[in-house]
């Protein structure tokens, strides 16, 4: 018995497997109870609709009613644009940043956005960019426009909102990817006579592409569940009703929790057809050894 | 070296474009703290008087010891707890290779990946049905969801730095797991596990979309309480909620310079090393 038991014990320490492994279980249970279970049991629940109509009752509904179907129109209407932009800023300032010696005041005040979250800037921008505070008054000031601008309550305030938040953060994680490509195969490209231009088409974008595939899957990701901005500073029963407002609705304003689960289902399918597609474009686009390389 | 004239003018650009967002992003931190000062502020650049009414007054309609009560509570738990867990969950990661680690390593890397608002909803959902949602525990329990995670894939590779045989040594000397976790791994591992767990508290502070969907009327924390503030704008000042709003920014801010004494602020987006 005990030699048997010995060489269980052996055999499973062989394949990995002894007391020090067994400490991945609490993380393991925790994870598998607290997100993967509360996923498969929403997923079950979207089929089980509140006032029957047959499993798929909640998705039909979803796609018929258009104050449903429309927020996810309504979402990559804010979500694409927010996206784009922070990410094609990003590039050239990080390239820029990367040869500063003293990067960390402004990696440092860039993070700070980042920090407070995206109630304390919705709150933020509500006084600064309101009807009486100091972006409109610059501008009536100085004669660049003659009433004040109308920047909250409205596309314009969610969009702006995701830009403060976001860019810092697509920013420093391009950063992190800039730095992590050897200054000295640009130097080589240049040693070689190519003009900056030539050295970031034909090296410094391709080295980047995987790192930049990432940035813009995340940074979607973020911008597409835009939650407290869309209802504190815009119009969320208008432009900016986005589609996490409605499964929030669904779920604790009509209690509805099965067609809740159902929209926030298709919100993880969306994001996870738009991330399959970034990154299958990704190895599509740059294919070849230059992408393995460092970063 | 020789630069162009469009070479100059490109980096100014950039410059500019730099100059232009930080300017903004100043700007509307400022105008928050000017407003919870300001007795009157209408028209003008700066209100007419200063003040600090609304600090007490906000201290008083916002119940703001309750709340930073039930805010130190939580992050504290949720420091404590996912310190606890993540650690030797790391450990194991970093020193063993079983059958089935990818698979381990994506449960980790997933609930960093998919947005709080998405899984929040059907855990919400869970833990409502769990007569859990409400309670300070549901908030506790709903915030562990991302940090466990966060804090195993932070410690892995500072773990994985740590000589193995300085363990083989401790083990040979007839040190037990707990031990050696107590004695040797520890305080080798103190400046990741400080760097993680600054992290943790700092994410957690801020953290609105779990605790707001989780949260109680007895449980709510700070950056929940300002979202109510601000959405039920008109029935208080503008001014009480701003001066809500700078003690959320301070608590934050403090803990921030805090933890950039240990990490680099690039590390604060990049949750996880691929």
């Amino acid at each position: 018995m005990s030699v048997t038991h010995l060489t269980l014990r052996r055999r499973l320490r062989e394949r990995g497997l002894d007391g020090v492994t067994l400490l991945v279980l609490p993380g393991v249970l925790f994870v598998l109870v607290l997100f993967i279970y509360p996923f498969i049991y929403g997923l079950v629940l979207s089929f089980q609709p509140k006032e029957g109509g047959g499993w798929l009752a909640n998705y039909r509904k979803f796609f018929t009613e258009p104050f449903l179907y429309e927020t996810i129109w309504l979402t990559l209407q804010i979500a694409i644009p927010a996206t784009l932009l922070n990410t094609v800023l990003s590039v050239p300032v990080a390239l820029r940043v990367r040869l500063m010696k003293r990067q960390k005041l402004l990696t440092t005040i860039l993070v700070i956005p980042i920090t407070l979250g995206t109630v304390m800037v919705a709150d933020g921008l509500l006084t600064y960019l309101g009807p009486r505070g100091w972006l409109n008054r610059i501008l009536l000031e100085f004669g660049i426009s003659d009433s004040p601008l109308r920047l909250i309550h409205n596309y314009w305030g969610v969009m702006l909102s995701l830009v403060i938040s976001g860019f810092p953060f697509t920013f420093l994680l391009t950063l992190s990817y800039v730095t992590g490509i050897d200054p000295a195969l640009e130097q080589a490209g240049a040693m070689l006579g190519a003009r900056s231009r030539q050295r970031f088409f034909r090296i410094l974008l391709p080295l980047l592409a995987p790192g930049l595939a990432i940035t813009l899957a995340l940074a979607f990701v973020q911008a597409f569940t835009v939650f407290p901005s869309a209802i504190l500073l815009g119009a969320p029963a208008g432009p900016t009703r986005v589609i996490s407002i409605v499964a929030y609705q669904a779920a604790f304003e009509q209690f509805d929790y099965p067609l809740a689960s159902a929209i926030a289902m298709l919100m993880a399918l969306i994001q996870v057809v738009i991330i399959a597609a970034l990154l299958g474009a990704r190895t599509l686009v740059f294919r070849g050894p230059v992408s393995t390389g460092k970063g | 070296m020789h630069r162009s004239l469009g070479e100059k003018l490109w980096s100014f650009t950039i410059w500019a474009v730099v100059v232009f967002f930080v300017l903004n992003l100043l700007a509307m931190i400022g105008s928050v703290v000017v407003d919870s000062l300001g007795t009157h502020w209408f028209n003008t650049w700066l209100p007419a008087g200063f003040t600090p009414q609304w600090y007490v007054m906000a201290w008083e309609e916002f119940q703001l010891p309750q709340i930073l009560l039930v805010t130190a509570e939580v992050v504290g738990a949720v420091v404590l707890i996912s310190g606890l867990i993540g650690v030797p969950t790391a450990y194991a990661m970093a020193r063993r290779n079983f059958p089935g680690k990818q698979a381990v390593m994506l449960l980790f890397l997933l609930p960093l990946l998919v947005p709080p608002i998405t899984y929040g909803i059907p855990m919400a959902t869970v833990l409502y049905q769990a007569h859990l949602a409400g309670t300070i525990w549901g908030v506790i329990l709903a915030n562990l969801v991302p940090t466990v995670p966060f804090v195993i894939l932070i410690m892995i590779p500072f773990v994985e730095q740590i000589d193995p045989r300085i363990e083989a040594a401790a083990r040979v000397f007839g040190a037990g797991m707990g031990r050696l976790f107590v004695q040797v791994l520890v305080p080798l591992l103190t400046p990741g596990i400080l760097a993680a767990l600054l992290l943790v508290l700092v994410r957690t502070i801020a953290m609105f979309e779990l605790t707001f969907l989780t949260s109680g009327p007895t449980s709510q924390t700070l950056v929940v309480a300002l979202y109510y503030a601000v959405f039920a704008a008109g029935v208080r000042s503008q001014q009480s909620i701003d001066a809500m709003a700078v003690v959320y920014m301070v608590t934050t801010l403090i803990w921030l310079l805090i933890a950039l004494q240990f990490v680099n602020p690039t590390q604060i987006v990049t949750r996880a090393k691929q």
